[in-house]
Parts: C-alpha cells; sequence; structure tokens
C-alpha cells in the first residue's frame, strides 16, 4: 500500500475502533487511536506474514506490549483475514475471540498474551534470540507504551537487547503522551526518553507518529541495524477531537452522543 | 548413602538434555549456585545469563519458548516470585513451555537467613492453572525430572536445594509426572513427604519400626497434579495421615493432600513443616531441630495421628 492508501485505510480503522469500543461498551479507545497509523503501516506496507498461516516460521512478528490498545490491532488482522470483522460485535463478551487485552491463546495473528506492562519487550527479545539460533531473518516488532515505560522490568528489556547485540529487533514507542489518571510529564516524567533509551545502547529514530510519510521510512530505516526504536510521537485519542490528550478516555467507551460526534469528525 | 544436592541433579541432568539443539538455558547471574552454568559451559551460544533480572528472564524464556524452543529458566526460588506475575500472565496463561526451576528453597538453604528461604513457592506456583509443581527428593530424582520435563510440553516449576541430602534412588529410578512413589510399605499410618523430608520420613519409620508401628514412607515428588487416588486409598487403609516438607504449612503439600481428603475420605491429619514462620540463619541440621522438620518431629506426629484415630 502507498501512503496514501495507509493513511485511508487508518481512517477506516478509527471507525472500526470506535464502532468496536461502543457495541461492547468497554475498552481503550485513546492509546487505539493513538497506535492505529503505525499498526496500520507495520501490516499493510512493513511485515512479512500470511494470516492463512498464523504460525508460519519465517513470519515476521509484531508484539503488542500494550495490549490493553488491542481494537487496534483487531481492526488490522480483520483487515488482513485473520479473522472475520463479525468477531467485533463479540470484542470483550462471553465466548468470544477478542479477549479484553489481545491474547495469543484467543485470536489467531496475536502474538503475545498481553494485559499486564512491561512484559512484551522481554517476550520479543526472545522471540528475536530463537530468529537468531535458528538463522530465521524474520524481524520482530514491539510496540511499548509511555506510561508502561514506568515499569521497571522494561527497563531490563532495555538493557538486555543490546547486550545480546539484536539486530531483529525493532521498538516503537508510542509516545501519546497521556495514561490512566492524567498527563505522563506530570505523573511520572519520561524525558528525556530518547537519551534514555540511546544511553542503554538503542538507535533511536524519533518521528511524529501519525505521519504516515515518517512512519513508512522509520520503518524502512529501522531494519537496517539494531535494536533501534522508533520513537513515535503520537496523541492520545487522535483523530477524535475531544478524545485527544484526554485521559477520561484511557479506558472508556464513548456514550450514545458521544459515539455520534466521534463518527462525524471521522467521516464515517 | 552418598549425599548430593539436588541443585546438582538440576545441573547433571540439563547438561545431559542438552543434547537436543532445541534446548535453551537462561539463568539471572546465579548459574554456579543453580547450577545451570554446566549446560552454559558445554553450550554457550544457547545459554542466556539475562544478569540480575528476574522479571526479564520470564518474559524472554516465554519469547523462546513461542518460537518453539524448549526453555529451562532457573535463579533461587525466593527470586524467581519476584517474576511471579511474569510467569502467570507471559507463561503460564498461554501455556508455554518453560521449566522453571527454583533453587535454594526452604529452611535447607541454612546460613543465607530468611531472605532466601524460600518457603510460599509450591502455595503460590501451584495456585497456577497449566503449572506442574515438581519437589524431588535427591539428586537422581531430580535429574530425571529435568529428562522428563526435555519432553514434557507445558509450564513447570520444579523446586531444588541448596545443602546436600542423601541419594535415594538408583539409576534406574524412573520419573513419572504426578505418580507417588512408595518408599516403604506400612499399616498404621502413612508419611506423605516431599523433598528433603522424604529422608527423614525414611529414618522416621527406621525408628518407629523399632516400636512396632509400621508406617508407609510416600514421596509425592509432584505437589501438583497431586497423586489423588494413591493419597485416598493409603488415607483409608491407615486412617492415619502425616504431611512432611520444608515448606509453610500453608498452601503446600500438606494443604493439598487436606483438599483431596476433605473432598472425598475425610481424615485427621498431621502437618510436618513450617509452622507460618519466617526463618533465620543457622546450618540446615540446626534450623530442622529448631523448626520441627526432623525424623523425631515426624515420629511425634505419627504418634500423634494413631492416638488420634484410636479415639
Amino acid at each position: 500500500m502507498d501512503t496514501k492508501a495507509l493513511e485511508n485505510k487508518a481512517r477506516e480503522h478509527r471507525i472500526e475502533i470506535i464502532q468496536m469500543i461502543y457495541d461492547a461498551q468497554s475498552g481503550h479507545p485513546g492509546g487505539s487511536l493513538s497506535a492505529i497509523d503505525i499498526l496500520t503501516a507495520l501490516y499493510g506496507y512493513k511485515m512479512k506474514f500470511n494470516p492463512k498461516k498464523p504460525d508460519w516460521e519465517d513470519r515476521d512478528r509484531f508484539v503488542y506490549s500494550k495490549g490493553h490498545a488491542c481494537p487496534a490491532l483487531y481492526t488490522v488482522l480483520a483487515d488482513h483475514g485473520y479473522f472475520s470483522r463479525e468477531e467485533f460485535k463479540k470484542f470483550r463478551k462471553l465466548g468470544g475471540m477478542l479477549q479484553g487485552h489481545a491474547d495469543r491463546k484467543w485470536t489467531p495473528g496475536v502474538e503475545f498474551s498481553a494485559g499486564s506492562l512491561g512484559q512484551g519487550l522481554g517476550f520479543a527479545i526472545g522471540i528475536a534470540l530463537a530468529g537468531r539460533l535458528d538463522k530465521k531473518d524474520y524481524k520482530v516488532y514491539c510496540m511499548l507504551g509511555d506510561g508502561e515505560c514506568e515499569e521497571g522490568a522494561v527497563w531490563e528489556s532495555a538493557m538486555a537487547a543490546p547486550n545480546f547485540r539484536l539486530k531483529n529487533l525493532i521498538a516503537i514507542l508510542d509516545y501519546n503522551k497521556v495514561q490512566q489518571t492524567g498527563k505522563v510529564k506530570d505523573i511520572m516524567n519520561l524525558e528525556p526518553i530518547e537519551d534514555k533509551w540511546k544511553s542503554f545502547g538503542w538507535r533511536t529514530i524519533v518521528i511524529d507518529g501519525h505521519s504516515m510519510k515518517e512512519i513508512v521510512s522509520a520503518l524502512d530505516a529501522a531494519v537496517k541495524d539494531g535494536p533501534t526504536i522508533i520513537i513515535a510521537n503520537t496523541k492520545k485519542g487522535k483523530g477524535v477531537s475531544f478524545m485527544e490528550l484526554n485521559e477520561k478516555f484511557h479506558g472508556k467507551a464513548p456514550n450514545a452522543e458521544e459515539y455520534k460526534k466521534a463518527m462525524e469528525e471521522l467521516n464515517a | 548413602m552418598p549425599e548430593i544436592a539436588t541443585r546438582d541433579g538440576y545441573g547433571t541432568g540439563l547438561l545431559k538434555v542438552g543434547k537436543n539443539p532445541n534446548i535453551v538455558a537462561l539463568d539471572a547471574d546465579l548459574s554456579d549456585s543453580t547450577k545451570s552454568q554446566e549446560f552454559g559451559k558445554a553450550y554457550p551460544e544457547r545459554f542466556f545469563n539475562v544478569g540480575i533480572a528476574e522479571q526479564d528472564m520470564i518474559s524472554i524464556s516465554a519469547g523462546l519458548a513461542a518460537s518453539g524452543k524448549i526453555v529451562f529458566a532457573s535463579s533461587f526460588s525466593i527470586f524467581s516470585e519476584r517474576a511471579f506475575e511474569h510467569f502467570r500472565n507471559t507463561v503460564a496463561r498461554p501455556k508455554l513451555n518453560v521449566k522453571l526451576c527454583g533453587s535454594h528453597a526452604g529452611f535447607k538453604t541454612g546460613e543465607d537467613g530468611s531472605s532466601a528461604q524460600c518457603i510460599e513457592d509450591f502455595a503460590v506456583y501451584r495456585s497456577l492453572p497449566n503449572v506442574a509443581v515438581i519437589s524431588p527428593a535427591d539428586a537422581v530424582e531430580t535429574e530425571k525430572a529435568v529428562e522428563f520435563l526435555a519432553s514434557y510440553k507445558g509450564p513447570s516449576y520444579m523446586r531444588t536445594t541448596r545443602a546436600k541430602v542423601p541419594v535415594i534412588f538408583d539409576s534406574n529410578y524412573k520419573f513419572e509426572l504426578g505418580r507417588g512413589v512408595v518408599l516403604k510399605k506400612g499399616k498404621d499410618a502413612v508419611v506423605f513427604a516431599t523433598g528433603p523430608l522424604v529422608h527423614e520420613a525414611l529414618k522416621a519409620a527406621e525408628e518407629l519400626d523399632k516400636d512396632g508401628i509400621k508406617i508407609y514412607v510416600v514421596n509425592i515428588h509432584t505437589i501438583k497434579p497431586i497423586d489423588e487416588s494413591l493419597v485416598i486409598k493409603l488415607a483409608r487403609e491407615t486412617k492415619a495421615v502425616i504431611s512432611a516438607e520444608d515448606h509453610n504449612v500453608i498452601g503446600g503439600l500438606g494443604s493439598a493432600i487436606a483438599e483431596v481428603l476433605s473432598k472425598n475420605s475425610p481424615t485427621q491429619m498431621e502437618m510436618v513443616g513450617v509452622k507460618d514462620t519466617f526463618g533465620e540463619s543457622g546450618t540446615p541440621e540446626e534450623l530442622y531441630e529448631k523448626y520441627g522438620l526432623t525424623s523425631k518431629h515426624i515420629i511425634n506426629a505419627v504418634k500423634s495421628a494413631i492416638r488420634r484415630k484410636s479415639k
């Protein structure tokens, strides 16, 4: 897909995300909307995978460590044919395959059973080490949240990846500036975040995480040498004005009025 | 009887199964203590020292397992618990093939003191769905358990100890998950023991023999799944049940047996174990004496159980 097509696709996904969370009356819209442009590009432009063979050994892996924002991942996986969009209606419902937090046991295409922050990057390191042992050339992408970086375990993994000289590992920070109860900088400031990762031995690329052009070129640049982290400056709730940078929509579904307004803004 | 620590059995077992190129091992910089270092020396490309970072060790283990590797990860049992929630969510929940080994468990840890004397690992790990919990009695059984685990699919937790314990089994011993091993037959009472307490129970049985008291000694090497049918059968036969473990009496082997019996065949029990208290520094022998974990304490428990059933 070219940049224009990716942008269009991401807009469609935003509509699906709002619909899914509205139907469930539960879920995490803010972090889904901040991550969706990058996820659209990963699956639509960069990664190699086969929805008919989700366990294909040579596939690139995407470890979604911020698994609360799973609606974004579900819209992308459905779009590529891992399962039907009909499943969206059963999101967070008993018996449905789309769990409240992304889970490899339940959903085809999901690599990592998430829900507890600070564990995805280590998991991605494990996959990257296995790839090296097996002489595979697959790449491992891992998306972290910014609030997630307050977990100490993230920094254990941040220390380990350069020590293991992992060239097949690309982390992506969805730096959307807001966590559950407020602004990241007020709760536990991460700055200078690029310096932190650099000092741990990572190559860093800083981009606007809502510019498809910048996302695509960062993904191209990232796979040359690693470990690399793409620090994507994003906006929590991006695309729906009243959700943007608003912690209230970290983990809350829109009501009927908010839903209507959001859909209007997204040209649904 | 020669004496070898069960952690040494882990080391030799891991080295043996290491021939399989699909096996990897991880440690959080305690490999000379946990004994995974022998594997590390033989197969450096498949051994990962993650530094003093147990949480990362578990997450990395999960990623390796999700990529088809058979993963052995070790640390002190107490420090494995630091990564308990990682193990719960990232290993146990998706049922990944990670075999966790916690060494230096129980009061057998001795001089290191209470911070390392893990007395709650059975309780916490057996509360996790999908996880097998193993507690070998000697170095041979540990080695055989490692060989078994190499071909077993799914997560497990195995505990080993620091101090040497007498070797009970010979090299023909076969490890069967979930099957208790009757080491001595009796009629008056049954002692279900695990880990270093198996040896104490055998000593107790010898002493009791002299008084004409015949007891069963059963080695429960698998805390979960517990051998329900054997527990029920011998409880019905003897009507006097004693559990013996180097673990808190809350949540461990005694509790697992009580859960089985209360549902199927309610039987009065005596529990030999750590009486809900933290330990202190001392030799393992001193600690076993002070905290009630010796053959003498098992003898008292047997006599008490027999008295209670005649009432």
